[in-house]
């Protein structure tokens, strides 16, 4: 069993091949189609921004035009539009998102770097326990397949993928923090534990069910291959066969659900953020659309829209550590 | 604190309220604690704020979180008492000319910023000047130009220097504002935010970054502690405050939770000790379970539709009297709403002090005479089973405008009208409404001063305001006499004049009066159950022991 080391050390010398190419040129190549990508996802958001009614000076309260207009000539919404993309793109290029239009007393850099770490974490902490519990559970089902411990298994799944997290949340609430006041209902606190185990048990129901089922059938068919009974047939211990070999084909179809989502988990959830009450990225979007905060809006898309496109990357990386079939692709 | 009952009169407060001031003055600007009260050893206070400010520098604020926050924070010249009088504030009296145009006040000498700098007549030219510069872009600018501070306008307009405004410090402790015109309720704005003093050094030397924990310095009774966006604003006490020594609560946490239901799960989790509103939806069910706890009061404000008088058939005021008789307001109020409105027959609240709105005639027939009378007004303008009367009634999407919506669409289909009902997501609704594209849209407007003008005003033909696009010669003519005059009896009567006009041309229905609805902890004392306006100070506020 020396491919994985192997796989690694080629990493290493940028010779691993990807999709029948070295690694290098693959990174390059992503690189290459990324900036473009991101390209245009700012100049869509910038103008389909605009183009939304209202602005972000729009208010219950309709200003006197000379008012509107002070506030228009401060934040450049007096200058043509392809002028306001013009300075937007220039702040960008040196890592500037702007100010915020809706938070006076903030910029966009800086509402990033206060909420981004919340969504990180509460995000990370989930994934970890959907991989975990998800492939433990589902493995566990497959090998135990219609006894009790099976039925148990995706009785869950099937309850928390068919559960809403706007549903699942509160109702977490009505019963740790109001009825039994173990835990609290909401607020950050400086990401103490307390205050994390709720929000991270809502958002990792809904993905470990999910993973659960994957793995479940997954395993169950990498048990039943040819491979696998070979290996049975060999005298194997049982355990030396799951781990060892059934357990990393079965993972495939895991990762390729989990990496995709990996973005959305890590980047917050807006439900949860709300119910919860925690200053993470999620609250940022939604109200930062609500609100019309052109530039808070703006710079999260592309937040967001990179670490997709730097995850997708990884994920097509790992796919080909894992799949020989791909790797073996020269 | 005797001498502030001649400023008071001297600056045309109205009687009543200078009567209400004398009973209050012996607790201005601090809690008043009942002999016998057990105080709890913690006293610390948790406060649903709604949502994020978007600013809490005093020039810079926008809404309402914002405006509860620095309220905590700042004091102005004058400020309010839990009754919502006006009462002294940083300045300990004031005199004011006899043409009612300069205002001369006198600031504490005791009054300090939190970092033990005294409060300087500097700091509040400052801070006037900062609020019409264009340079500050404050959204509230038009607070200074309604009472014509000089040059108010022009400076906004960017055609005079900020420095050109009509404010002087004539010594350190000594602060002048000159009007263009009197302007009889001018003392009374000075309770608002956009007139507080900032720190002229401190935003000086920091900038757009003064508002931050550490940096930020204020003269309220509170300072800033720490403040996460999305999750909390943490205000300690402030020792440096003038009344410090009355101020009972020592730390107050505004957590902005924008879902209603998660601020209530909150509450009954005991993380919150005052709500900013009751879900609709569970007002009933709390006021049978905890009646104590929930406390509504009185709101200076109206809920109304506005009829686009500038569209078909709205130009007719028969078929917009028609349309506005024909709400079953008592219904709207008891039914549709439930907690304690009370219908609206007048664009100004009942509420408002120096000001009782007359009792139109419409308010006084009984419903079936007003839907009678619609009938025929309607079939006057040319309408009828016949021709039946088609238009959109347009209002922001929420599931309490939908219901009285639906409500008062079923109270118009026996008039033979046929109602579409249109919603829209809030900022779509705003723009929809300014520009004019809508034939009936549902509106409210809350005082931001209490005084009647703040209601009236919007139905001038200037104003900003008027969706209705309504113009009346003998309207505007009456409201802007209404600020030359001296005395209160001829305000009030033009006034009623004003809401008489509004009544017989209907360019807007008022709905229902405002009231402001929050569950409040029982051991939370000194909650103001008659501040209009909503202004809960926690200076005024006290935690018992439980």
């Amino acid at each position: 069993m020396h491919s994985h080391a192997e796989a690694w050390e080629r990493v290493v010398e940028g010779t691993h091949l990807i999709n029948g190419v070295p690694m290098f040129t693959f990174i390059l190549k992503r690189i290459g189609v990324a900036i473009p990508t991101l390209f245009i996802l700012v100049l869509l958001s910038f103008f389909l921004m605009q183009m939304a009614p209202g602005s972000p000076f729009t208010g219950d309260f309709n200003m006197p035009p000379e008012i509107l207009a002070n506030l228009e000539a401060k934040y450049h919404l007096d200058k043509p539009l392809w002028q306001q993309f013009a300075y937007y793109l220039k702040d960008l290029l040196q890592g500037d998102l702007g100010p915020s239009f809706k938070y006076k007393d903030y910029t966009v850099n800086e509402l990033v770097a206060q909420s981004f770490p919340v969504s990180i974490t509460i995000g990370s902490l989930a994934f970890l326990v959907t991989v975990l519990m998800g492939v433990g559970l589902g493995t566990l089902a497959a090998l135990r397949q219609n006894s009790w411990i099976d039925y148990t298994v995706m009785t869950f799944s099937m309850v928390g993928v068919v559960l809403p997290s706007f549903v699942i949340a509160p109702l977490m609430v009505l019963i740790f923090s109001i009825s039994l006041k173990w835990l609290p209902a909401g607020g950050w606190n400086d990401g103490s534990w307390q205050n994390m185990v709720l929000p991270v048990a809502a958002m990792a129901i809904l993905y470990v069910a999910a993973v659960a089922r994957i793995m479940r059938s997954s395993m169950i068919e990498t048990l039943n291959s040819n491979f696998i009974r070979t290996a049975r047939a060999k005298g194997l211990p049982r355990r030396h066969i799951i781990f060892k070999h059934a357990l990393k084909p079965a993972l495939l179809p895991v990762v390729s659900y989990l990496g995709p989502a990996f973005v959305g988990i890590i980047t917050g959830s807006v439900v949860i953020e709300t119910v919860f009450g925690l200053p993470g990225i999620g609250q940022h979007f939604v109200n930062g659309a609500l609100n019309r905060d052109y530039s808070l809006v703006l710079g999260l898309t592309i937040i967001i829209g990179s670490l997709t496109i730097l995850f997708t990357a990884v994920v097509d990386i790992l796919y080909g550590l894992i799949d020989p079939k791909i790797r073996v692709g020269s | 604190m005797k001498k502030p009952f001649k400023a008071l009169k001297l600056a045309g407060i109205p009687a009543l309220t200078l009567a209400a001031s004398i009973m209050a003055v012996t607790n201005a600007n601090a809690a008043i604690v009942p002999a016998g009260t057990q105080l709890a050893q913690a006293q610390e206070l948790v406060r649903g704020n709604g949502a994020e400010p978007a600013s809490i520098d005093p020039q810079k604020v926008e809404g309402v979180p914002g405006s509860s926050v620095t309220k905590d924070l700042f004091e102005g010249l004058v400020t309010q008492d839990a009754d919502g009088n006006t009462i002294p504030g940083q300045a300990e009296s004031w005199t004011v000319s006899e043409d009612n145009k300069v205002f001369t006040f006198k600031i504490r000498d005791t009054a300090q910023w939190s970092n033990g700098d005294p409060v300087t007549a500097g700091d509040f030219v400052f801070a006037f000047q900062r609020a019409v510069d264009p340079e500050t872009a404050s959204r509230y600018a038009w607070f200074m130009e309604i009472p014509t501070i000089v040059n108010a306008s022009a400076i906004v307009k960017g055609k005079k220097p900020a420095d050109s405004l009509g404010v002087k410090a004539i010594d350190d402790k000594t602060f002048q504002v000159t009007l263009e015109k009197p302007v009889p309720y001018f003392i009374k704005m000075l309770a608002h935010q956009t007139t507080f003093p900032v720190p002229q050094k401190i935003v000086e030397k920091f900038g757009d970054h003064w508002t931050r924990p550490g940096n930020m310095v204020s003269n309220g009774a509170y300072k800033l502690a720490d403040w996460r966006v999305n999750e909390k604003i943490v205000l300690e006490r402030n020792s440096n405050y003038w009344n410090d020594k009355e101020t009972v609560i020592n730390k107050v946490t505004y957590l902005p939770i924008v879902s209603t239901t998660s601020e209530l799960n909150r509450y009954k989790a005991d993380e919150v000790d005052m709500t900013n509103l009751i879900p609709v939806e569970h007002f009933k069910s709390l006021k049978k379970q905890i009646p104590n706890e929930v406390k509504v009061t009185p709101y200076l404000g109206t809920y109304y539709y506005t009829f686009n008088t500038k569209r078909k058939p709205f130009d007719d005021a028969r078929v917009r009297k028609a349309l506005s008789y024909a709400i079953n307001r008592d219904a709207i109020s008891k039914y549709v709403k439930g907690q304690g409105e009370k219908p609206a027959y007048t664009f100004t609240p009942e509420t408002v002090s120096g000001f009782v709105p007359p009792t139109t005639d419409y308010s006084k027939m009984t419903q079936g005479e007003r839907n009678a009378e619609a009938k025929r007004l309607l079939s006057e303008a040319g309408y009828g089973p016949d021709k039946p009367l088609k238009f959109d009634l347009l209002y922001n999407t929420d599931e309490a405008h939908k219901k009285v919506a639906i409500a008062i669409a079923q109270m118009w289909k026996p008039l033979g009208v046929k109602v579409t009902l249109v919603n829209q997501e809030w900022k779509t609704f705003l723009d929809s409404r300014n520009d004019g594209k809508f034939d009936v849209a549902r509106a409210g407007w809350i005082g931001d001063y209490n005084e009647a003008s703040t209601m009236l005003d919007l139905n001038t033909s200037t104003h900003g305001q008027n969706d209705s696009q309504f113009v009346n010669q003998m309207y505007d003519k009456l409201m802007s006499e209404s600020r030359v005059v001296t005395s209160d009896e001829e305000r009030s009567h033009l006034y009623t004049e004003a809401e008489k006009i509004l009544a017989d041309e209907m360019p807007v229905a008022p709905i229902y009066q405002y009231v402001t609805s929050r569950l409040v902890k029982p051991y939370v004392g000194g909650y103001p159950m008659s501040n209009v306006e909503d202004n809960v100070y926690t200076r005024d506020l006290f935690i018992k022991k439980h």
